[in-house]
């Protein structure tokens, strides 16, 4: 009969340890992990990517369902463990089962450390430490506006980065005059100031929290020096302390966390821990590595595999603070005895430094390129002496800073011991790699991550991965896979658009077929993005397909949480009379429309419209399609312009009338929105927009790339032109341009970004190729039709918006409805 | 068990959902493109999101709420999400009528 291991905790430390576990004996135990959180294993440390809206919450997971599944592991999670009884050798939970087990581990992680300061407990005062509180953040930038993190190391940073994405105006507290100030010298501390600062954080720095004001909800935060900053929520990320009280209450020695040996065996026999519960020779770990290289050894221990235990870890940090890369490692403060090499240049944001000490490299600092750490954290745990030679360490060879040669990567990972961690967040060593590509057959970044998971978390060390399999293979064994348009394909955009074009593919299937599609009808992620490309590269031999189109577009209005829709007649350039408004009016009486607003584009809605009543709605609105719903033009929002203003110095109105009257309909990678400012105080607030026309005393200014959504952007100007013709010229070359270039579901705001302008500018530079593409965007827009129309006037059409009901067995239906 | 008419054939397009009412009892029908009909309660285990709108690959619906993926040979939800719905079992007979069998008054309440 196999023992039983039973596992206290369900997180990056634990799972990893379960993971070199299984790999050394796969059959020696019956394994069952207790997870207070109701999520499999996910990624951590890239919350912050989740709360920047950069990643969802399957994106971050490590372990999904499937994994406890196919290795035979009992996972109860959102339970939690409440007792630990190490004579009857068992746990209990809250819930109020027991577990018997042979073997227990703690891996309990650690707890958000609270400042025990008056009106901690309110309303809106947070941490940031999991999913929930994610949801808690994302939830108050809904409602709120002022935010304050108290702490100014990795995790507030994170924290505030986020927040500011979510919208809210952030400032960071910190009690000492340096941000990440464990893990940055000065000068590097300064540099990440100053770029954060641009971003938009404010920081209060040297200021101690005394109390937070408010009463259920939190007001603000007073600071001992008598100052006070308002506040509608307070993240409190100033550090984390062991998660060790159950392991105390069960009788294990516990300090400031589960006091282990180098095997990881605490007090009791039988009962293990690993990961940030654990303090180790004096240490408590909260950073990765460490706890990967913890479960390393707990895993031979427990598999009966010899190891020497483990010694403790020389820490490293690399990361990416809001975009900046940082690295730090060793003991990089300056102390008496050791000397540095310095390296700063402002113009590009770099700084580095290396501390030496008799020789040897005991600690470095790097900002802004990273690309060193790899090199000068091995160079610290070889303890190599680098006498008379220092300046090698960052220049190569030939020494100085002249003729400096980076070392190659060949140096770099022939430097690197086989156990170093490559992959921080997943914790996978050199070796791990070496063996995925010599007994697997990796020859691919995207194979590599498949297999080992390497760079599958923030991606940072994806340069490395490359190298070892660059340097482990020879550069022309390397297969360059570039990662597909989605799971179904290794390609990329422009290779399936290439594709579709030069092979005249003209349906999905078609496209799907030849380029070998791993899943025979795609994905919800490729059918809208092929059924668009192909449309948008054969507007006249594809034929749309509607089963591939998401709910919005195929039934012509916007699906809402309860299954109903939303309704938005075409009321061009916002201009109405009294006549549709009436009609309008009219028609929402009838079908009894529960909620009728304005849009934030200048239109009516009509919300709540049961999907049976849309085509009769459609019929007796007698309107145009506002095409609310689709991934196209939806407004063109216009000011009166010189119609009446005072102020106006051009015709804004039917500027913005022409505008939509050309382009509406238009199939686009992503929705377009449109404004027309008479003049430049600007109304229609056209500057953020996807395109903005803004009216100045003898001509138009058109503004592109805008965005007023998640991420505002200002938008830039793209040329000024004289006459309205000109504009509509201008419009339909930007407008082809971009339905040709983009990905599908990016905003020009993203591809704008992406491309740059200057291409952008390159490629409407000349007539003759703005002529070219209002060619094919005239030969596009003279295709298409009402689509309310359309479908009022065939039964086929309108039948998909009817439900079926029971034709035969009249007592079976009479049946259900009884109950 | 009883065995319904739900319609003809012909009423189902092809990889797109049809809404199918019998008193309090909604379903999705599913015509996928091997010609067979799949039937499943017509709601999200998510956040309650109409399967009937969703985009149809193989035999998988994908909500159009927030995109899960769910098997409609077994009603199954993929991973990394989980849960499950009723499936219905559906047949087409010979004039091509599709009959949809519902569970006991008891089960599809």
């Amino acid at each position: 009969m196999k023992k039983k291991l039973v596992m206290i905790g369900n997180g990056m430390a634990g799972v990893s340890f379960v993971e070199q576990l299984l790999k050394l004996s796969p059959n020696r135990y019956d394994i069952s992990i207790i997870g207070a959180e109701p999520h499999p294993n996910y990624n951590r440390i890239m919350l912050s990517s989740v709360l920047a809206g950069d990643a969802s919450m399957n994106d971050i997971v490590l372990n999904d369902w499937d994994w406890y599944r196919d290795n035979g592991i009992t996972l109860l999670a959102g339970h939690e463990a409440v007792g630990v009884d190490a004579e009857r050798r068992t746990v209990s939970t809250k819930t109020g089962e027991t577990l018997a087990y042979d073997e227990l581990v703690f891996a309990t992680g650690s707890l958000p450390f609270m400042l025990p300061i008056p009106g901690a407990d309110k309303e809106g005062v947070i941490a940031f430490r999991d999913i929930k509180d994610c949801e808690t953040m994302m939830e108050a930038a809904k409602h709120y506006r002022k935010a304050i993190v108290i702490g100014g190391g990795l995790l507030g940073l994170e924290a505030a980065r986020g927040l500011l994405n979510l919208g809210m105006e952030v400032g960071v507290v910190h009690n000492g005059p340096c941000l990440m100030n464990r893990q940055l010298d000065e000068t590097a501390s300064r540099m990440l100031q100053a770029e954060l600062e641009g971003q938009g954080m404010k920081f209060l720095l040297a200021k101690q929290s005394a109390s937070i004001t408010g009463e259920a909800r939190v007001t603000g935060l007073t600071f001992k020096d008598g100052t006070h900053e308002e506040a509608d929520l307070i993240v409190m990320a100033i550090g984390i302390r062991p998660n060790a009280q159950l392991a105390s209450a069960g009788g294990v020695l516990v300090n400031d966390g589960i006091v282990v040996n180098d095997y990881m065996e605490t007090s009791i026999p039988n009962v293990y821990a690993v990961g940030e519960c654990v303090e180790h020779r004096g240490v408590a770990y909260g950073l990765v590595a460490p706890l990967y290289e913890q479960g390393a050894v707990l895993a031979k221990r427990l598999a009966g595999v010899e190891s020497d235990g483990y010694h403790g870890s020389v820490l490293s940090t690399k990361l990416k603070v809001s975009g900046v890369n940082v690295f730090s490692a060793g003991r990089y403060t300056d102390e008496p005895g050791t000397k540095a090499l310095r390296v700063q240049d402002e113009l590009d944001g770099i700084y580095k430094k290396v501390v030496f000490e008799n020789g040897r490299v005991v600690g470095a600092v790097l900002f802004g390129d990273t690309s060193d750490s790899s090199k000068l954290f091995s160079a610290i745990r070889s303890g190599k002496d680098y006498t008379g030679k220092e300046k090698e360490v960052l220049f190569g060879p030939s020494g100085g800073a002249g003729g400096k040669e980076p070392a190659g990567d060949a140096d770099l990972v022939a430097a690197m011991s086989g156990d170093e961690i490559v992959c921080g967040c997943n914790g996978v060593t050199k070796d791990t790699l070496l063996e995925a590509i010599a007994e697997k057959g990796c020859v691919s970044v995207p194979e590599l991550k498949a297999c080992t998971k390497a760079s599958a978390g923030c991606g940072g060390c994806k340069p490395l991965v490359e190298a070892i399999l660059t340097t482990t293979l020879g550069a022309d064994q390397v297969a360059a896979v570039k990662e597909g348009i989605c799971g179904c394909t290794t390609l990329s955009r422009d290779e399936v658009v290439g594709a579709i074009q030069q092979m005249r593919l003209t349906t999905t299937k078609e496209v799907m077929h030849v380029l070998e599609w791993k899943h025979p009808e795609g994905c919800s992620k490729c059918r809208p993005a092929l059924n668009y490309y192909l449309g948008m590269a054969f507007p006249e031999e594809h034929e749309d397909e509607q089963e591939s189109r998401f709910v919005n577009e195929r039934n012509h209005a916007n699906i809402q949480k309860d299954g109903t829709y939303s309704v938005v007649p075409r009321i061009y350039g916002g201009v109405t009379t009294p006549e549709d408004l009436k009609r309008i009016a009219i028609v929402a009486e009838k079908y009894q429309v529960p909620l009728v607003k304005f849009t934030g584009g200048q239109r009516i809605d009509l919300l709540g419209v049961k999907k049976e009543d849309l085509p009769g709605m459609w019929k007796d609105l007698d309107m145009p399609s506002g095409y609310a719903y689709g991934k196209s033009l939806r407004t063109v929002k216009t000011c009166v312009g010189n119609t009446f203003c005072r102020f106006g110095t051009q015709d804004a109105i039917k500027m913005g009338v022409d505008l939509e009257k050309k382009f509406e309909r238009l199939n686009t990678p992503h929705k377009v929105k449109l404004a027309v400012s008479g003049c430049p105080r600007n109304c229609a607030e056209a500057t953020i927009k996807d395109l903005g026309v803004v009216a100045i005393d003898g001509g138009w200014e058109l503004y592109v790339g805008g965005n007023g959504g998640t991420r505002v952007r200002a938008a830039e100007l793209l040329t000024k032109v004289k006459t309205e013709e000109e504009v509509l010229l201008w419009t339909g070359a930007y407008l082809q341009y971009y339905r040709e270039t983009a990905n599908y579901m990016e905003r020009t705001s993203e591809w704008s970004v992406r491309v740059g302008l200057d291409t952008i500018k390159k490629a409407l530079e000349k007539q003759e190729d703005r002529d070219a593409l209002n060619a094919r965007i005239d030969q596009t827009l003279k295709l298409t039709k009402d689509p309310w129309k359309q479908i009022i006037e065939s039964d086929e059409l309108r039948s998909a918006f009817e439900a079926l009901t029971a034709t035969g067995s009249s007592e079976a239906a009479a049946q259900a409805d009884v109950k | 068990m009883n065995g319904v008419a739900a319609g003809h054939i012909s009423e189902l397009p092809e990889r797109s959902g049809r809404v199918f009412r019998m008193g309090s009892l909604e379903l999705a029908l599913f015509k996928l493109s091997d010609g067979t009909v799949k039937a499943v309660e017509n709601l999200c285990p998510h956040k309650r999101g109409k399967l009937s709108e969703g985009i149809v690959c193989d035999h998988h619906v994908y909500c159009p709420l927030h995109d899960w993926k769910i098997d409609l040979h077994d009603g199954l939800v993929q991973a990394p999400d989980q849960g499950c719905v009723n499936t219905y079992q559906v047949e087409v007979d010979g004039n091509g009528n599709v009959i949809v069998y519902v569970k006991d008054a008891a089960e599809s309440a």
